[in-house]
């Protein structure tokens, strides 16, 4: 064999030294700029024990900035989610002018700057802004206020869901919804026991990522909320506020909570991946024959 | 169930798919849509199906206007090329499926009942719990078969229902077909590209190009008397020459062809290969071998005339022959079409 040949690579590209110094450089970059400052959050926020860990938890703006995050998840992504699987259905399964227009659009989110957004919104809802006369003869209050924030995070997150279900539902093409139309379904039954199932991982895994960006975005946030301290203060913005204010413990606490969400998102991720998200794969397809991959699957779901 | 096409018009955006096709397809037929890609016959095989709509013409089943009739709701059995089977669903969740989401309802008795004698049908008994990811591509097309029969259609229609199988397996599948629709009696449409398999499946053939019906009839009639050059060309291998006619004969070599009907002038001549032969001696044309191939049915020689045209001919296994050797290439049969 070619491989046992001393000083000869086993394959092409696979030189010792080459091999080493490309994985050091790899190995020194993650540790300098991923490892370090998420070590540094957890050493910091247990800096000065656990009771001002807690008690800095426990304050009743943290508790408020925690709670004001969660209800903001719980509105903006239920409703990008339902927009995903719409937007993702209507460019895969229709051909409609302004189909390719539309693939762009979704994706500005991505290209664009958060603050940007935010400040767009200031434009459009503010007092000086284009609805702003409006709303505020009708007593709507957008800006400085959860609707202004829930926006801000939707505009922000609007890509995640469509952008994991549109190569999937690419690939997969119109046969299965023509078949089981074929078939005699209706068009609500086609998608919940057709396109439903074969996108659900997929589908998920956009879910998690949305949810941790809403709970993790600060710019645009920061912009429409006002930084009401205790009453529209996220907990980004409230990590930023109480590092301005010198509690450094205060503010690593809280973003170990931000940190740890976002450890939950990652262990949902690889999960889901494992179940193939993304990626259109049926479970072992040399398992036993009496469903075993229906077990496998129903497993992690739960 | 009767079928027929009157004036059958679709367009996608400019490209015209299909002109003004009229078909009918007798109760119990096995018909094939036989042509080369782009011809339309996918698209006027899902107009039937209801899968896409016409923008012009009527689509009757039996004395009913089906023209806007619904997929849903009309009653066909569609197996897709790529087979379409709900790759969450077992093998005998994806049979029941057309029971469970029907109108008419059953109980699960009922479906299993049917189930398992749909399975006994296409010869998958014992495979109702694999999944489709689990069986090999002839096990798929079958099982997507027999989720088509399990809604009882009134047609069963299959897109290119072989194209994605190896040659063994389709062979197979193709015998297997038609004892399947000998048995059921079902009226049956397919569409291939695959001459071979119209031919040997079918009762009648439609060969289409660029969206019209160029000829239409049982496979004996249609590789008999092609209508056309292009039917001549698409059904099999021809050699083409190009002749003139004087007197109702054209001449080709020093071969004399017979050309009745046809004015004195330039006519294309094409000559299939196993209507050649090759000989030391005789009228025919003169060519040199330029190389043989060997088949397991006889051996296939390339030639080339004095002219310096390549020539294809079938000749008998035991035949002796080498490249560069010179002869006379027999005709034994030949059809004359005029020049295109």
């Amino acid at each position: 064999m070619s491989a046992s040949v001393k000083g000869r690579p086993p394959r092409v590209g696979d030189a010792p030294g080459f091999r080493r110094a490309l994985i050091g450089v790899v190995l020194t970059l993650v540790a300098i700029v991923i490892i370090a400052p998420l070590a540094v959050i957890g050493y910091q926020a247990f800096s000065q024990g656990l009771q001002v860990y807690a008690a800095a938890i426990a304050h009743p703006d943290t508790l408020h900035a925690i709670g004001l995050t969660v209800v903001t998840a719980l509105i903006a992504v239920p409703i990008n989610t339902a927009f995903g699987v719409a937007a993702a259905w209507a460019i895969t399964k229709f051909d409609f002018w302004g189909r390719r227009f539309l693939l762009v659009v979704i994706e500005i989110p991505f290209s664009i700057s958060p603050i940007v957004a935010g400040v767009a919104y200031l434009f459009v809802y503010g007092l000086q802004g284009l609805f702003g006369p409006a709303l505020e003869s009708a007593d709507i209050k957008i800006l400085f206020a959860l609707p202004g924030i829930v926006l801000a995070s939707m505009f922000v997150t609007a890509p995640f869901v469509a952008r994991e279900l549109i190569p999937l539902m690419q690939a997969q093409g119109r046969d299965l919804e023509e078949a089981a139309t074929s078939l005699g379904a209706s068009g609500w039954r086609t998608f919940f026991s057709v396109t439903l199932p074969n996108i659900r991982w997929a589908l998920l895994y956009g879910v998690v990522l949305c949810n941790a960006r809403v709970m993790g975005e600060f710019g645009a946030v920061s912009v429409v909320s006002g930084n009401i301290r205790g009453q529209t203060n996220t907990l980004p913005l409230h990590i930023e506020l109480l590092y301005h204010d010198y509690q450094t413990a205060g503010a690593f606490a809280a973003a170990s909570i931000l940190a740890l969400l976002a450890v939950v998102t990652l262990v949902a991720k690889v999960l889901l991946e494992r179940q193939g998200a993304g990626r259109a794969r049926r479970g072992p397809a040399l398992a036993a024959p009496a469903a075993a991959p229906k077990t496998a699957s129903a497993e992690v779901s739960s | 169930m009767k079928i027929r096409l009157d004036n059958v018009v679709k367009t996608f955006e400019t490209f015209r798919a299909v002109h003004g096709v009229s078909l009918e397809i007798e109760s119990g037929e096995l018909v094939a849509l036989l042509g080369p890609s782009g011809s339309g016959k996918t698209t006027i095989l899902r107009m039937v199906a209801g899968l896409e709509y016409a923008d012009a013409g009527h689509i009757y089943f039996g004395a009913e206007d089906a023209t806007d009739i619904p997929v849903r709701d009309r009653g066909v059995g569609f197996v897709f090329q790529h087979y379409a089977l709900f790759p969450h669903m077992t093998v005998a969740e994806n049979i029941a499926f057309g029971m469970k989401v029907s109108k008419v309802r059953r109980d699960k008795g009922a479906i299993d009942t049917r189930v398992a004698e749909l399975l006994r049908l296409v010869q998958l008994d014992g495979l109702g719990e694999r999944f489709p990811g689990q069986i090999s591509g002839g096990q798929r097309q079958r099982v997507a078969l027999a989720r088509a029969l399990a809604v009882d259609p009134k047609v069963l229609l299959l897109d290119e229902p072989f194209g994605a199988l190896d040659a063994n397996v389709r062979r197979d599948l193709r015998r297997w077909l038609r004892e399947i629709h000998q048995e059921l009696g079902i009226t049956t449409l397919f569409v291939t590209h695959d001459q071979e398999e119209a031919l040997d499946l079918a009762d009648r053939v439609v060969i289409l190009d660029k969206g019209r019906i160029v000829q239409q009839g049982t496979p004996e009639e249609v590789c008999r008397n092609p209508a056309s050059a292009f039917v001549m060309n698409f059904l099999g291998d021809t050699n083409r020459f190009s002749a003139a006619v004087s007197g109702g004969v054209a001449r080709l070599g020093d071969a004399r062809i017979p050309a009745p009907g046809f004015a004195d002038g330039p006519v294309d001549i094409f000559l299939r290969p196993s209507d050649l032969g090759w000989s030391q001696s005789g009228e025919g044309i003169a060519a040199t071998v330029a190389r043989v191939i060997d088949r397991p049915a006889g051996r296939r020689i390339l030639a080339l005339t004095a002219t310096g045209e390549a020539v294809e001919l079938d000749v008998a296994p035991e035949t002796v022959v080498s490249a560069q050797q010179k002869g006379v290439i027999t005709i034994e049969r030949a059809k004359v079409y005029a020049t295109a």
